[in-house]
Order: C-alpha cells, then structure tokens, then sequence
C-alpha cells in the first residue's frame, strides 16, 4: 500500500509524520535537530530515501545535513557557500548599497533526476548547486551575473531567493523567485537569466511595474504543464500561460490577495490553493478564520474551504514554502502554520484534520509520495 | 593538552557528550584550536567561525579563566593556564542567540 511522509521545518527543529494512503492516522517522529531552524526540507524525486535538510541557527551559521534512509538517520555534509567573485552590494531596507552576505539556506531543490544534483536557494539571494550529494556547493553565478542586482532588496524576512523550479519536460529552463526582486528564468540550465515579471505592480518599489524589485512570496507549477505558472505575490494571486513571459492577476474575488503560499492540485492543472493572510502588517487570517481558498478554474473565481480549519479565534500565518500536496488518486493538500500545527486534506481540500498541533512554528513542508 | 568545552548543541553534532582534548602542535592559539577541532570533529566546521571569511561567528564568544577571549587576536597565543590544561577553553554561544 502507498505511504506518505511529510517532512516538516520549524524553528526548533525538524519532523517526519507519516501515514499509509489513508492518511487518517499519522506517525510522527522528531524532532531532529532539536533547537535549530530548518528552513527546509526536502527529498529527492530520483531517490526516495535522500533526503535534504537546511539547518541553522544565530549562533552556529548554516549546515546542510542529508539522510539516505528516509529521515531517520543524518549526516552533516557540506556548509561552505561562497559567492562567485566579489559579491558586490544590493539595496538594503533603506534604499543604500549594503554587501552580499550569506545567512542561510532557504530552499533546497533536489534534482528529477540525480539523488546526489541539488540546487539551494540562499539569502542573501544567490543559486548553488551541488553535485556530490551536498559536499561541496558553488554559485550559479549567472543569475547574480543577470546585473540587476543592486536594485534587489529585502523582504521582511531577508533578501531570499526561496523558490525553485525546474521544468520537467525540460531541466535546462529553470524559475527562480526572490524576495524581493521578482521571478527569473533560465533556459540553459543556469548559465544565463532574466526576469520575467511583465504584468506585475508592486506599491513599494518607484516604478509600480520595473523589471525587477517585485516581492514575489511564492510560485506553483502543475508538472503536466509547465509553461502556466501561478503567484503569490506580496500582494495579488498571478497566473503566466507563457512560462513567465506576461503575468495576469487572478486574485477574483479572494477575501484579500495577500498570502504567501500556494500550490497545485496534483491531478487537476487548473485548481489551486492559497490560504489568503489579512495584510503586509497583519500576518494573519482575515477575521480570525484560517481559511484554504481553492480555484477550480486556474483563478479569479474561488471557494473558502473551511470544513475542520478553525472559524474563530485564530490567528497564524502560513509561510511560503510551508503547503505542499501529495500524488495519491485522491489528492492529499497539507500545510503548516505559525501555531504549530499541520493540517492535512485528504480529498483535495474539501475536509481538513490537524496531523499535530503543537509544534514550534512550521517554517517549510514537503511531502513525499512512496510507494 | 588542550581541554575545549563546546555549547550542547555543537557537543550533539560533534558526537561528545563531555569536553573534549585536543593535541596541539606549536604555540596553541584561537586558530590552531579551532583548526585542530574541525579536524577532528569534521561537522563543526563553520560553526564557530565562518567557512568563507574565518571571523568567529558573532554569536560565538571564547572564555577562560573568567576572562573574555573573543576579540583576541586568533593567532594570540592563549593563556597559560589553558596551555597547560589547568583550564578549559569555553565556547559559548551569546546569551541573545537561540
């Protein structure tokens, strides 16, 4: 019978929950790497059992650890990130050049196709890859070389780039997201970029509608078809047909378009999730009701999904890399908040239940489909 | 003889679950310590200083003998006391990390 794992980072360390395909009682294990941060974890799609995770805290810097038996047992490999040539400066909160340093791992992207290629998104932003499964790692210098750099800036949460996306049907074009400087693309495997962001306006930059300086919290894309590709922006839900070349905002008729996660349906390209957040300043559900927004129809047009979600009171957020879905027939949406809780869906959102519910606060989560 | 007391969560990563004694050859110092202690605890590299520019980690502070270290020189020779193994060299993490 099928498994699911859902890999899960907090603040204070990292969890396994896992279930059989019924998904209704769960196993949970950890944490591992007790009292630090993980900003992420994630397996690779060629190797089940390898599995990557970002550690790190204020006191020891970044260290990359790796298990090649599912999450049980790790291994420290390599935490040497360093830029390519002079790093140069981006803007810092107040508009001055401030020096490219490095912080920490954001996002870890494990090849298709190679258990031991990985990609890591870092802050401040930058690409890396390793192809000694995380025992070396060297820029993709390319993408900082794109020379919009100093005009990138900060979110609230650093200068980060925090999503990666490879193509399936073509690894040689890769999206990046960075907060805050928007999406760009490759289309030969990282040697060279540019931003794809025409469509998008963002209030907190001098030109509503500039190439680059965009927030970008969060992008999705349905395998099956990977030129359409979905937004959260800072503020506004977007969509791109075009595989970034022109945005459109779908944001329809959600109760507000601000948010950070959003992912895909695993079966279904047209429907999508968000869990809308009340404002930049107010990280938390608009009324006190942690509502899961679905479109059926790519955007625009979405429902509140509320059957198990708490309706009063409640008040986390959702970070941007902390929902994800699993391929079961009946697809499985799973997220994790602020609060410490998971909760997990497991008929394609129209029923939630908490996995747990008093974990640190949920950085990231992943799932991973076993056979 | 070296004796190195780490905060616990690098003693976790390093597999030790005391203070550790390090044989250290020429005149010990900051630098020599710490080299000799990534080596031989391989996943505490970088987690005292940084990989890329060797700077101690702003929230890493060095004691011994009621004294604050941190902002010797890394090739100051360390005191005596800790030459001789009379005393340990402390790492700590800054009360304001975590």
């Amino acid at each position: 019978m099928s498994q699911v794992r859902v890999l899960v980072g907090t603040r204070k360390g990292a969890f396994t929950l896992t279930s059989d395909g019924r998904r209704d009682n769960w196993d949970v294990a950890g944490p591992y790497f007790a009292g630090w941060e993980i900003y992420h974890m994630k397996g690779s799609p060629a190797d089940a059992n390898r599995v990557y995770a970002s550690q790190s805290t204020g006191w020891f810097g970044q260290l990359i650890q790796r298990s090649d038996d599912g999450g049980v047992t790790w291994e420290p490999v390599g935490n040497e990130f360093r830029y390519d040539g002079v790093p140069g400066t981006h803007q810092w909160y107040d508009g001055t050049p401030h020096p490219w340093e490095f912080a920490r791992v954001w996002h870890l992207e494990p090849s298709l196709t190679d258990p031991d290629s990985v990609l890591a998104g870092v802050e401040d932003a930058a690409l890396f890859r390793s192809s000694d499964g995380g025992r070396s790692w060297g820029e993709v210098p390319g993408l900082r070389g794109h020379g919009s750099g100093p005009s990138w800036q900060p979110g609230a949460g650093g200068m980060c780039l925090h999503t990666i996306i490879v193509d399936p049907s073509d690894p040689e074009r890769i999206f990046v997201a960075i907060s805050a400087a928007g999406v760009f693309r490759s289309d030969d495997g990282g040697e060279t970029w540019r931003p794809v962001n025409k469509g998008l306006h963002s209030e907190g930059i001098p030109d509503e509608d500039a190439e680059v300086g965009h927030c970008v919290h969060r992008l999705a894309m349905h395998p099956s078809r990977p030129e359409v590709l979905y937004m959260q922006k800072h503020w506004d839900v977007m969509r791109s047909d075009d595989a970034g070349e022109s945005w459109n905002e779908v944001s329809g008729d959600l109760p507000t378009d601000f948010g950070f996660a959003i992912d895909v349906h695993a079966h279904e390209p047209e429907t999508v999730y968000v869990v809308p957040i009340k404002s930049d300043s107010e990280h938390f559900p608009p009324d006190g009701r942690l509502r899961v927004y679905r479109s059926r129809t790519g955007g625009n047009e979405w429902e509140a999904l509320t059957n198990g979600l708490p309706q009063s009171n409640c008040y986390v957020n959702v970070l941007r890399d902390a929902m994800a879905v699993d391929s079961l027939d009946s697809c499985g949406i799973y997220f994790g908040t602020t609060g410490g809780q998971v909760y997990a869906s497991a008929d394609a959102g129209d029923t939630w239940a908490p996995i747990v519910r008093d974990l640190p606060a949920v950085l990231s989560v992943e799932v991973q489909t076993l056979a | 003889m070296i004796r190195v007391v780490l905060p616990a969560h690098l003693r976790t990563l390093a597999c030790v679950t005391r203070e550790v004694e390090l044989e250290i050859t020429g005149q010990p110092t900051q630098r020599s310590v710490i080299d000799a202690l990534e080596a031989r605890y391989p996943p505490l590299k970088g987690t005292l200083r940084d990989p890329v520019t060797q700077k101690r980690r702003a929230f890493i502070r060095f004691f011994a003998s009621e004294e604050d270290l941190s902002h010797e020189p890394p090739d100051a020779p360390l005191p005596d006391a800790v030459v001789s193994g009379a005393e340990p060299f402390i790492v700590i993490g800054a009360m304001a990390g975590g």
